[in-house]
């Protein structure tokens, strides 16, 4: 008991408090993760669960990776959600970087407000959101006919539309994952671009900087971090997005989470649904890496002393 | 409302004063480079800076010597370009700066916190500025190299900002500043995040350094040492006014106030009245000291005025015997401090107000050198030149 008790105040709390994430990292994503992998190399089999190993089947099957090559369904699926991925990440950083440098700027007390506001969305249910969108882009609705009028306005006769076909298409998907993933893109932004001393920007333009100058040599340089982060934090959750490209999408164009909903749910092929989120995985891993890496050089120069 | 210098005196000879006389003239200035007129700052309802007129001549060292929260960085940054002043206005080199952007402003700044960009070496950090000059990269490169060897940094040009120690960040700071070849350069604390060796040492480069490019320095500082090291002129700054300006002799041996005598180095103020002016002395009656003394007189004293007369302590002579001088004064030595080459006593006065003096310790202690010891009667005397008289 009492060598208990002395091993914890000399370091158990220490060690408690770095053992918490690794546990939950291996309880919930490790061991999930190799079960989904072991899923992954089985045979579908019509038993309940719906797979196997060994008997008549092979005890490891590959034959799922093979097919992700092989059936082009895949890799149109995964070529669809990178891109769809990748322009709702360029737009929400088009649109989140202005909004985060804004933020640092005013006052304090407009600061909380605006805080405030982009953090309000999550306050109200994620599908309702969905949903009100489905609302305005539908062809009746007044967004669509505000819309199609501007439209009809500015292009010529020939082109003219009765309503803008928004519903269903990618266009939709990326609409939507910009407006939703848009404050996981201003959040760490700001955080970065918050921590930066203004006097920096002071100096730059004291040697005879423009704004705009300054925003390029000063604050654009020591924002990648945050751009980084912003990005990771977009392009990951939106590249396996399932339930907008479900709601709002093109079915015949079906993003990677779709596929793997569907290979679970209907056609109840649990190997092939593993394989193609293993390879999902994969895919996203190449990005993580770079922002640790990114995130170890950052922290790596502050320890170091980067502020007097 | 920076009171005109005083008119050269004769200097008594006694002085313990090592200035020169000639010290004491107002300082001839260099051609007027920048006028500050009537600028005021307020922030909402606080004003840091009132009504400050200030006129700064070509290569000149200026310091702004004040508290803190007096205002010298907030008038700083107004020569900067990056307050606005709320009334007033800067000419720098005969051009109303009302309006005009930082970055076409001829003044660098060296910033309190050094604002180097943590991003880019030591090199680029100091390159920075060049870029907006039109010159050939070989031009820039060899200027480049002839600012690290200003400050002594060759070796460590290709070092990020956290690879470096605080004095070389600091060396950083002052060659970006100097690169473009400012005609003025403005330094915010420049020397605060150093430790004492290095803080006089950097003094030193900082004036050879001002004295070979002849860039007009402004320099920001609390430190009243630092100040007279450095600068040419002072000017004391309090809660947003400019109190005196002056050359360091003047600004010591001539303050105005008793705020400015008192942030100036240490200094023992009584009360007094005066008694009687005859010419160039003014009889005061000080009931601290119980009695007249005699000081030297200020324009617009009248008899009868109440004034406050103030002594330095390195000013006062201090003896066992009473010695044969105009003003002398008897008491009785409540604590000494002996510093080896000086001393300093703590003096009870026949009114009971303690007075500081400062004795040079001449011979050695144990052969007399001391002049008193604990609870000693000694008597102290001083110049009628010595003693300050301040009407505020
Ligand atoms: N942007 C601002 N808004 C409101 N008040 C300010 C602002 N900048 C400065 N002040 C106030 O103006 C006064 C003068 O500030 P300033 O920075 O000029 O002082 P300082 O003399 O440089 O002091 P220190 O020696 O501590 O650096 C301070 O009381 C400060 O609180
Ligand atoms: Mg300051």
């Amino acid at each position: 008991m009492t060598a208990l008790a002395q091993w914890f105040h000399r370091r158990g709390w220490r060690d408690l408090i770095i053992g918490i994430p690794y546990a939950w990292l291996i309880l919930f994503f490790l061991l999930p993760f190799l079960i989904v992998v072991a899923m992954s190399l089985a045979t579908r089999t019509p038993t309940a669960p719906p797979f196997g190993y060994g008997g008549d089947n092979p005890l490891i099957n590959p034959a799922g990776y093979a097919r992700l090559f092989t059936d082009s369904l895949y890799l149109r699926a995964f070529l669809t959600s990178l891109i769809n991925a990748g322009v709702a990440t360029v737009l929400c950083l088009l649109l989140g970087y202005p909004m985060a440098l804004a933020l640092t700027r005013v006052s304090k007390s407009w600061r909380t407000i605006l805080l405030m506001l982009v953090i309000l969305p999550f306050w109200t249910s994620f599908l309702l959101r969905v949903y009100a969108w489905m609302g305005l882009m539908g062809r009746n609705s007044w967004f669509n006919g505000l819309l199609t009028d501007l439209w009809n306005l500015i292009t010529p006769q020939a082109w003219a539309l009765q309503s803008i076909p928004m519903m269903n298409t990618n266009f939709a998907v990326v609409l939507v994952m910009v407006y939703t993933y848009l404050p996981f893109m201003i959040l760490p932004l700001y955080a970065n671009l918050e921590r930066l001393d203004p006097a920096l920007d002071e100096a730059a333009m004291d040697l005879g900087s423009r704004p705009f100058q300054v925003f390029r040599d000063v604050t654009l340089p020591q924002s990648i971090p945050g751009i980084i982060a912003g990005g990771l934090l977009v392009f990951i959750p939106a590249a396996g997005e399932l339930v907008i490209p479900s709601l709002v999408g093109d079915a015949a164009a079906p993003m990677i989470g779709r596929i793997i909903s569907d290979e679970f749910a209907q056609a109840r092929d649990w190997p092939m649904a593993s394989t193609v989120a293993v390879a999902l995985l994969v895919l996203m891993v190449g990005p993580t890496m770079i922002y640790s890496r990114f995130q170890a050089r950052a922290e790596g120069a502050e320890t170091d002393g980067a502020k007097p | 409302m920076p009171a005109a210098p005083h008119p050269a005196p004769p200097a008594p000879a006694s002085a313990p004063s090592a200035q020169a006389p000639s010290a004491l003239a107002p300082s001839a200035m260099a051609r007027p480079f920048i006028r500050i007129e009537g600028v005021s700052k307020r922030f909402g309802s606080f004003q840091a800076v009132r009504d400050v007129d200030l006129t700064i001549g070509e290569g000149e060292i200026f310091a702004l010597l004040g508290g803190s929260g007096c205002g010298k960085t907030t008038l700083l940054r107004m020569l900067a370009g990056f307050e606005d002043p709320s009334a007033g206005r800067i000419f720098i080199d005969g051009q109303d700066m009302t309006g005009v952007p930082p970055w076409e402003r001829p003044v660098h700044m060296m910033f309190q916190s050094y604002a180097i960009f943590p991003h880019m070496s030591v090199e680029r950090n100091i390159a920075y500025g060049l870029k907006h000059e039109r010159m050939s990269a070989a031009q820039r490169a060899d200027r480049v190299r002839e600012m690290l060897d200003l400050v002594q940094l060759a070796p460590f040009a290709q070092r990020k900002p956290h690879q470096i120690s605080g004095g070389q960040r600091q060396r950083v700071a002052l060659a970006r500043a100097l690169a473009r070849q400012p005609k003025l350069l403005l330094l915010d604390e420049p020397l605060a995040a150093l430790d004492k060796k290095l803080r006089e040492q950097t003094q030193f480069e900082l004036m050879s350094i001002q004295s070979r490019t002849g860039v007009t320095f402004i320099v920001v500082t609390h430190d009243q040492e630092e100040a007279m090291t450095l600068a040419d002129r002072i000017a004391v700054m309090d809660r947003g006014q400019v109190r005196q300006v002056g050359s360091p002799t003047e600004i010591y041996e001539y303050p105005n106030s008793r705020f400015v005598a008192g942030f100036i180095g240490a200094i023992s103020t009584f009360a007094a009245r005066v008694v009687r002016l005859t010419g160039e002395i003014a009889e005061v009656d000080i009931p601290a000291m119980d009695g007249t003394f005699a000081a030297r007189s200020v324009p617009g004293l009248v008899e009868g005025q109440s004034v406050t007369l103030a002594l330095r302590p390195e000013k006062i002579s201090i003896a066992k015997t009473c010695p044969a001088a105009v003003n002398v004064v008897e008491g009785q030595v409540k604590d000494l401090a002996y510093f080896g080459k000086d001393s300093l006593y703590r003096v009870t006065l026949p009114g009971g107000d303690l007075i500081s003096v400062h004795a040079v310790n001449a011979r050695r202690a144990d052969e007399g050198g001391r002049p008193a010891d604990w609870d000693d009667r000694v008597w102290l005397s001083f110049e009628p030149g010595s003693a300050i008289l301040l009407t505020d």
